[in-house]
């Protein structure tokens, strides 16, 4: 997977400002993408492209288990979200859902990779380039039943 | 084993499971709501898109429905959404589907405990972050998104990772002006929002077994806004008691082995607890409330699964009775089991003599979804779980959490007020 970053550089990140509470009604995932990150980021819908990786410190997603959070950053175009780390359901929501692929940065890769820096994700080796900066991080694996569902492409796919 | 792990072996046929073992386990009763219930009927339409034949659910005795966080509807969207899930629960032969308008409905995990939906050592699985409440009926209780629940619903078994437990050990009863709202608040100032991420949170000691049920479900609510996958309370003579009071005196209690194994201990000592209020922007922003006696107010809102509890707003009355409100004031009961004991209770007329507005259960502005939500730089303390910005409104808006009493007080004041400063 081969997109740019758009950082933020903070903690707890939460489902509040990913996905506002007055849009839970809305259940048609391209209007829910409309207004992903709205209560962080006004012009996020206009700057995201399709590919496009989030970068983020720790406990990503934290709050509600409002799965329209991943939902409206993967239909926004988000293949990725790079974290520190995350709550939990948003991270099962992410990969049971087969939406995007959360994954856990170490310190120094969140501190040296910059906002629009070009990245390339391989998780098949658990590395990042920063194609930008020309550098090379290393990636926590996924546990084992996580990689099986995201390999499957999804909870539903995965046959225990 | 401790609890939370004896309950997953059972679910998942094991005779004994770790923590970070990742079992399948089998789903005793399921929740969904108003804004889960249509999220998991589109993923429902996404599989049938796929090829997928949905005709039937796993089992319809074991899902219950609420209707919550829109209601009365706010607007054409979500009086739709009512009607999709009334339709639903036809379609799926789902019977206790708990109906605004029609007797008994309310916040889904206030009627997990008031209509005993969960019994002891079960495995329940909600749409919604804070089914962690339940765990207080001593169940394996967690949240999942719409993805899971869909799974849930045609599979009956989810996978969890078995979690590692903190134990927070309560000594002594809590003073009659601190409230456990304060006691959980407190907690989430020290460990932070993530400071029990993926982990339990049990809670015990003589500060625990001397609360309420409806305390200890106080405490459980907020073990999601630590990052915790669930909260739970070891069964007791207090726990059987409040099932009865409900009908229920059959179910399969789990207690802890002897050389149950805990993460970390905490200790708090209970008598000396004070009340706490988290500032904005974060539950763990945690301070003394008297630290905040300088803050004006624009509104107190006492209300939410967290909240608006039958003692909850016994606490409230004690302080409202026989004053006025300074700032805009609402009450609303958690469910409507709790409204008509208010209301039996004389609580109802204390609180409109006071000057407050009391409205119908709703998440509605809580999740500033509708029902006096907040404007631009307006400020409001609130008995809620969450502060995050424009969690209740207005994203430049500020919410205060803190406990029935002290949001009591402050509305009668218009400053935030440890009730012990009340006049």
């Amino acid at each position: 997977m081969k997109g740019s970053v758009i950082k933020y550089e903070r903690d707890n990140i939460d489902t509040d400002v990913i996905l506002p509470g007055p849009y839970l009604k809305i259940h048609d995932y391209a209007e829910l993408a409309t207004h992903a990150m709205e209560g962080l980021d006004k012009d996020f819908h206009k700057r995201v492209k399709p590919g496009d990786f989030i970068v983020a410190g720790k406990n990503f997603g934290c709050g509600s288990s409002r799965e329209h959070a991943p939902i409206a950053l993967s239909y926004s175009g988000i293949k990725a979200v790079l974290a520190l780390s995350f709550a939990r359901i948003f991270y099962r929501n992410a990969v049971d859902g087969a939406f995007l692929l959360p994954i856990e940065i170490d310190e120094s890769a969140y501190k040296d990779i910059s906002d629009s820096d070009s990245l390339e994700v391989d998780i098949s080796k658990n590395e990042i380039q920063n194609l930008t900066k020309n550098k090379v991080y290393k990636i926590k694996p996924f546990p084992e039943l996580i990689g099986k569902i995201i390999e499957a492409g999804g909870l539903f796919n995965y046959k225990p | 084993m401790n609890i939370t792990e004896k309950i997953l072996a059972r679910a998942s046929g094991k005779t004994s499971v770790s923590p970070d073992d990742v079992v399948f386990v089998n789903v005793d009763k399921v929740m969904v709501h108003d804004v889960s219930g249509p999220g998991v009927m589109a993923v429902f339409e996404k599989l049938r898109k796929k090829g997928m034949i949905i005709d039937k659910i796993w089992d319809p005795e074991r899902v219950w429905v609420a209707e919550d966080h829109f209601v009365p509807a706010a607007d054409k969207i979500s009086a739709q959404n009512i009607v999709s899930l009334t339709n639903f629960t036809k379609q799926f032969g789902i019977k206790k589907h708990f109906k605004y308008g029609m007797g008994q409905y309310g916040i889904c995990h206030t009627l997990s405990h008031e209509e005993a939906m969960v019994l002891p050592g079960e495995v329940y699985v909600g749409g919604d972050s804070h089914t962690n409440t339940t765990g207080a009926l001593g169940a394996f209780a967690a949240g999942l998104g719409h993805t899971d629940v869909a799974y849930v619903l045609l599979n009956g078994k989810i996978w969890f990772k078995v979690p590692e437990t903190l134990f927070f050990k309560i000594n002594g009863k809590l003073p009659d002006h601190v409230m456990a709202k304060d006691l959980i608040l407190k907690i989430i100032g020290d460990i932070g929002t993530d400071g029990a991420a993926y982990k339990t949170m049990q809670f015990g000691g003589t500060g625990v077994s001397e609360m309420s049920v409806e305390s200890r479900l106080t405490l459980t609510n907020m073990t999601t806004e630590a990052g915790a996958k669930s909260g739970i309370v070891e069964p007791d003579q207090k726990l059987r008691d409040y099932l009865a009071a409900r009908g229920v005196t059959k179910y399969d209690e789990v207690h802890e082995d002897s050389d149950a194994q805990y993460e970390k201990i905490y200790e708090y000592e209970g008598s000396e607890m004070e009340p706490i209020v988290a500032k904005p922007f974060s539950p763990e922003n945690t301070v003394v409330a008297r630290d905040l006696s300088s803050v004006e107010l624009d509104k107190a809102y006492i209300g939410s699964c967290t909240g608006a509890k039958l003692e909850d707003l016994q606490a409230a009355a004690k302080i409202l009775k026989g004053k006025t409100v300074k700032i805009r004031t609402e009450i609303l009961p958690a469910a409507m089991s709790i409204f008509r004991k208010a209301m039996d209770q004389g609580l109802l007329k204390i609180f409109m003599d006071a000057g407050v507005v009391v409205g119908p259960p709703t998440c509605g502005a809580c999740c500033g979804a509708h029902m006096g939500v907040l404007a631009k730089d307006e400020i409001c303390i609130s008995t809620t779980n969450r502060n995050f910005p424009g969690r209740m409104g207005h994203v430049e808006s500020q919410t205060y959490l803190a406990s029935p009493l002290v949001a009591a007080a402050s509305a009668v004041t218009g400053k935030i007020t440890d009730p012990r400063d009340l006049k």
